[in-house]
């Protein structure tokens, strides 16, 4: 954040040299890894934010009937929805240790330097969570028992 | 950008919002940041209990939620991850809509979200406070004893 006012606030006219067009990487959020984790998060964050509502919704139905309830969860372990549920923890695993990637960089000093390094940290750490999740949920919704 | 001549700019060359906006705004990024953190350890316990651990998604039932709300504890953890999750990924929602939406569809787009959030925090607040159990089979097990005398 920006609280003292930087060399441009003189009163004289300033002469600025045009930028130098060859590499567009090297900040925060233009190009490379700063943009793309920008986007996953955006994308996860929008797809965990509807199935949340839909997820209140058919988790009402437990104070309504308790059969409807069971009709509607029972949807939730066939195989098309069991794959929908990997994405949906593989998004919100992939939204949260990016998350704390955000907020790494914004409160401790330094980090945004390393924010790369840190990016990909969070990706090994999301593929260690998968890894452990996946064959376990995978077996409840298509194996036997 | 193959513009090569040089550019002259008048002071001020650089616009800023007004001080109390900034506080407003300060608030809603501070509170993304601070439950998005209580969000991982709330969320993660969540799905570790309900997707995880025994058999998983196939455990849930009527009777499987019944036994978790009958403990206050879990009706607080959800109740947090009702409130933190819902108004964290609204004010994002808030943020992206104002990125891609003007003028009466902005406007539209947030009504619908603000009024969305009220209606599913109530909603939800609702079902966590006045779950019965007995509206499920109380034919026999512990149900038929607890909600016999009803
Ligand atoms: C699991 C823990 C979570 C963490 C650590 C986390 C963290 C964050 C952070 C740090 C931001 C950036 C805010 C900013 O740029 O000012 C953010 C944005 C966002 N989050 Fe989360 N979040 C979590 C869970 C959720 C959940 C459950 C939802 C959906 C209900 C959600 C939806 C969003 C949305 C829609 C945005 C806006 C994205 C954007 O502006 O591009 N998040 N989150």
């Amino acid at each position: 954040m920006h609280e003292e006012s930087g060399p441009a606030s003189g009163a004289a006219t300033a002469t600025i040299d045009p930028p130098k067009p060859r590499r567009i990487a090297g900040t925060l959020y233009r190009g490379r890894e700063g943009m793309w984790s920008w986007v996953l998060h955006r994308i996860t964050g929008v797809a965990i934010f509807f199935f949340l509502l839909v997820h209140i919704l058919d988790t009402a139905l437990v104070r309504l009937d308790a059969d409807a309830y069971d009709a509607v969860i029972g949807t939730y372990k066939t195989p098309i929805m069991g794959l929908g549920e990997a994405g949906l923890v593989a998004a919100i695993g992939l939204h949260a240790l990016n998350g704390l990637r955000i907020i790494a960089i914004d409160f401790i000093p330094g980090a945004t330097r390393v924010q790369r390094p840190l990016f990909w940290i969070a990706i090994v750490l999301w593929v260690a969570l998968l890894a452990g999740f996946l064959p376990r949920h995978l077996m409840h919704v298509f194996g036997g028992a | 950008m193959s513009d090569t001549a040089t550019t002259t700019v008048e002071p001020p060359r650089y616009s800023r919002a007004p001080r109390k906006a900034r506080g407003l705004e300060k608030r809603a990024w501070l509170y993304m940041r601070a439950s998005g953190i209580l969000l991982v350890v709330l969320i993660f316990g969540h799905l570790l209990i309900n997707m995880f651990l025994g058999t998983g998604v196939r455990a849930i039932d009527f009777a499987f939620v019944a036994g978790k709300l009958a403990n206050p504890f879990w009706i607080v953890w959800d109740s947090l991850i009702l409130w933190l999750a819902l108004i964290h990924g609204a004010n994002g929602m808030r943020t992206i809509v104002n990125d891609y939406a003007r003028g009466a569809l902005r406007a539209v787009l947030l009504g619908a979200l603000l009024v969305a959030t009220v209606v599913l925090l109530v909603l939800g607040s609702l079902v966590l406070w006045t779950f019965d159990p007995c509206i499920g089979d109380t034919s026999s097990g512990v149900l038929a004893e607890l909600c016999g005398a009803q």
